[in-house]
């Protein structure tokens, strides 16, 4: 057997349905070997690896399995880059397998040579160069297991040609379950889980804060369970979103830079604050020499890395927090908290004054990108995979879609990736082809990689697309109007006729200008059999409010 | 703040266990360099258990961000284990050597006084040159440099620092228990375990 068989052996032994990907030279026998695997292995032909990759991470999001990418050598390699800083800081389970050139060329500049192994070593969870055929079962069973087990991330496995081709026996494919120098789930300690919970039980004003760290253990029950019993009042990061449904009576809204009003104020107010599943990312905590210094920190995380380095915890609960969250709940008090909840119904209220009802029900002739977000929620009553881009109308579909279901918000948090959402969302499909899937993007974002139209006209995959078109690159936008004293440098954004562009590809499309069309059309794309894309022109200079500024402490976020 | 920090910045001595792989040294250097943390000193050799490597790495810094390059050093998959200690924790030695022409060394006797109140040896002793090694603390090893220059000292060259933790509780226990908690499926990784006893007879 051939190197390229056994990699397509270790492939289905893991269990891999899908392939994302895209040929080239180095990797040809892995192609060749894929001709005889179709029943077997889909391969879903992208149109540039980024694609390849973005889609393995919708894929990997929505379904909770491991994406699978596989790209030739060189500059296929290197387009890998951009996904795998994203799946790395986002916690996403993804094996890439790239083609290299022949072991003997490795080193002299040979034709599409890059040193992928070091180009992608602080962007991987792990990588390893593959030389020689007999490495590949090995070397494969790794990297699902280090991919998938503890804190997700990308792996990354370079193939050279020669290490393909080579025939070798090999013996029956083994699964990884161990490796020495690696612990993916730290040992609970009790004693942590007894001090966490009397500290929670003796607290007045306690608050959660949960990230995608629940949707990635599996634990959305195990968590509902805790905050039921405890009363105590959560919000959520943008990776963490949909893990409790959005209408929860304990769920008081998202955190940071663009969340609510009143989990961003009451965090400088809490007493006890319980970080579940969730990495202080900076976007969360805004100035941290200001941040909750009043509260005692319960940081539960299955990253050891993660437990202080941003914030000091008062008491860390190292683990999966599947297996710590029921032994907190089973210790903590059951309570209510209503004057604490009051305070932040009182916020929101304020909220929905300033900001959310003139968002979602403008009075104004413009369309916002809310009011979109609102009516798309009427349609889909949460049921929808939501899958966004970056910029302002991913912060506006964050705040606002209805998320009934986990693993319905698909979106780049902690790299930021414009050109995420159209191959994410085309990956989510692959990965949960029974639910609908909402891809909303900005006409910035679009156009970084529109080209993937093609992906869907030659896969036929049923993506909704929406496009909020707001003429500008509106979150720099709204920053240099902010900040930069209204100076608006190179924002101002050119479109093309996306309808025209979606029929080129084969995909049925309508422009939305006036506000009487918006809901009937998007009735008619959510209906439509097939892909489809709906470009909404929104307000040219909307701001998204509430806002904590760069540098400014939670507390300080501004309604206006 | 910045002040307070460089007030607290000591030196400190890394020290990680890992696997033999290729491309671990760079996976352990980029923690340094994307923080901009220069390294002062690095050495990597086998350690007493086959197969398991141990790096010394000496750097310059606040014991808080030491702790969390610890941990962003134990987080690869192929590090088994990270301690970080002040000097004060460690045994620490440097070795030097030095080539000095041998007709000096002949020919003034105190020279060669210098060299053995500095404890000092001869390694390679040619006629136009010999080579003299030291180990010691960075003070030792810099004063006999100064000390042969005027003497026509032509090379001279130090390794890095490696250093062992005084405390008693080694790696090679805590080593034991992993693998008693979770055991290796691979019989090869568990040779070590058998032959323990010897591992550590002095």
């Amino acid at each position: 057997m051939t190197g390229a068989v056994a990699t397509l052996q270790a492939l289905l032994a893991e269990g891999v349905d899908t392939i994302f990907g895209y040929p080239g030279g180095a990797i040809i026998p892995i192609y060749d070997a894929l001709y005889d695997f179709k029943e077997q292995l889909n391969h879903v032909l992208v149109r540039h690896e980024q694609g390849g990759i973005h889609a393995a991470q919708g894929y990997a999001r929505s379904s909770g399995k491991v994406g699978v990418v596989f790209a030739t050598s060189g500059p296929g390699a290197t387009n890998l880059v951009t996904g795998l800083a994203d799946a790395l800081i986002d916690s996403t389970p993804l094996v890439c397998i790239t083609g290299q050139v022949f072991a003997h060329l490795l080193g002299t500049d040979a034709f599409q040579e890059t040193d992928i192994i070091n180009i992608t070593t602080p962007i991987t969870k792990w990588n390893y160069q593959v030389t020689n055929a007999e490495e590949i079962p090995e070397a494969l069973a790794k990297a699902f297991y280090i991919a998938r087990s503890g804190r997700p991330g990308p792996v990354l496995i370079d193939i050279t040609k020669n290490a393909q081709q080579q025939k070798h026996d090999f013996a029956p494919y083994v699964p990884c379950t161990h490796i020495r120098s690696y612990r993916p789930v730290p040992i609970v300690r009790p004693e942590y889980i007894r001090e966490a919970a009397a500290i929670i039980n003796q607290a007045k004003r306690p608050f959660v804060l949960w990230g995608q760290g629940v949707i990635l253990g599996k634990a959305e029950q195990e968590f509902k369970a805790f905050i039921e019993k405890s009363g105590i009042p959560a919000a959520w990061t943008i990776l963490g979103a949909g893990a409790l449904p959005t209408d929860h009576p304990l769920n008081v809204g998202m955190l940071g830079m663009h969340g609510n009003y009143g989990p961003n104020v009451l965090t400088n107010e809490c007493d006890v604050l319980i970080a579940i599943g969730m990495r202080f990312d900076d976007r969360v905590t805004g100035r941290l020499d200001k941040y909750a210094k009043q509260a005692k920190v319960i940081h539960l995380d299955i990253d050891p890395t993660e437990i202080d380095k941003n914030v000091a915890t008062t008491v860390p609960v190292w683990g999966d927090c599947k297996e710590t969250l029921p032994l907190l709940t089973a210790l903590v008090d059951a309570k209510l908290h209503p004057e604490w909840h009051e305070r932040f119904r009182v916020h929101m209220e304020q909220e929905v004054d300033a900001v959310i009802r003139e968002e979602l029900f403008p009075t104004s002739e413009e369309m916002t990108m809310g009011e979109v977000i609102q009516q798309l929620n009427e349609l889909t009553e949460g049921e929808a995979v939501i899958v966004t881009d970056v910029g302002q109308h991913q912060m506006v579909a964050c705040r606002y879609a209805k998320l009934n279901k986990t693993r319905s918000n698909i979106t780049s948090g902690g790299l930021g990736t414009m050109g995420f959402a159209l191959p994410a969302a085309i990956g989510a499909k692959f990965g949960t082809p029974h639910r609908p899937v909402v891809a909303i993007i900005g006409d910035g974002g679009v156009q970084m990689t529109i080209q993937e139209l093609g992906t869907i006209m030659q896969t036929g995959v049923d993506v909704k697309i929406i496009i909020l078109n707001n003429r500008f690159l509106g979150m720099v936008r709204q920053w240099q109007e902010l900040f930069n004293d209204r100076r608006y440098s190179f924002v101002d954004i050119a479109s093309p006729d996306y309808v025209t562009v979606a029929s080129g590809y084969g995909i049925s499309g309508k422009r939305v200008e006036a506000r009487a069309e918006l809901k009937q059309s998007l009735q008619q794309m959510l209906e439509h059999p097939g892909s489809f894309l709906l470009e909404v022109m929104v307000s040219k200079e909307n701001n998204i409010f509430p806002m904590v500024p760069q540098g400014c402490s939670v507390a300080e976020i501004r309604l206006r | 703040m910045s002040q307070q920090a460089s007030i607290d910045r000591q030196e400190y001595n890394i020290t990680a266990y890992t696997e033999n792989q290729v491309g671990l040294l760079n996976r352990i250097a980029i923690i340094f360099s994307r923080r901009k943390i220069n390294i002062e000193s690095l050495n990597v050799s086998p350690s007493e258990i086959e197969g398991i490597h141990r790096f010394n790495i000496v750097i310059n810094e606040t014991e808080e961000v030491v702790g969390k390059l610890a941990r962003q050093i134990e987080k690869q998959i192929e590090v088994l284990k990270v301690y970080y200690n002040t000097n004060a924790d460690v045994i620490w030695q440097e070795m030097a050597l030095y080539k000095v022409p041998t007709d000096v060394i002949a020919e003034k006797a105190i020279v060669e006084r210098l060299l053995r109140e500095n404890g000092a040896r001869a390694v390679v002793i040619r006629k136009d040159y010999t080579v003299f090694e030291t180990t010691g603390h960075r003070e030792e090893t810099d004063n006999l440099i100064r000390v042969l220059q005027p003497y026509g000292l032509i090379e001279f060259v130090r390794s890095a620092r490696i250093a062992i933790i005084k405390a008693s509780d080694g790696f090679n226990s805590k080593l034991r228990e992993f693998e008693r908690r979770e055991p290796s499926t691979e019989p090869a990784e568990n040779e070590y375990l058998n032959s323990r006893d010897k591992v550590f007879t002095m």
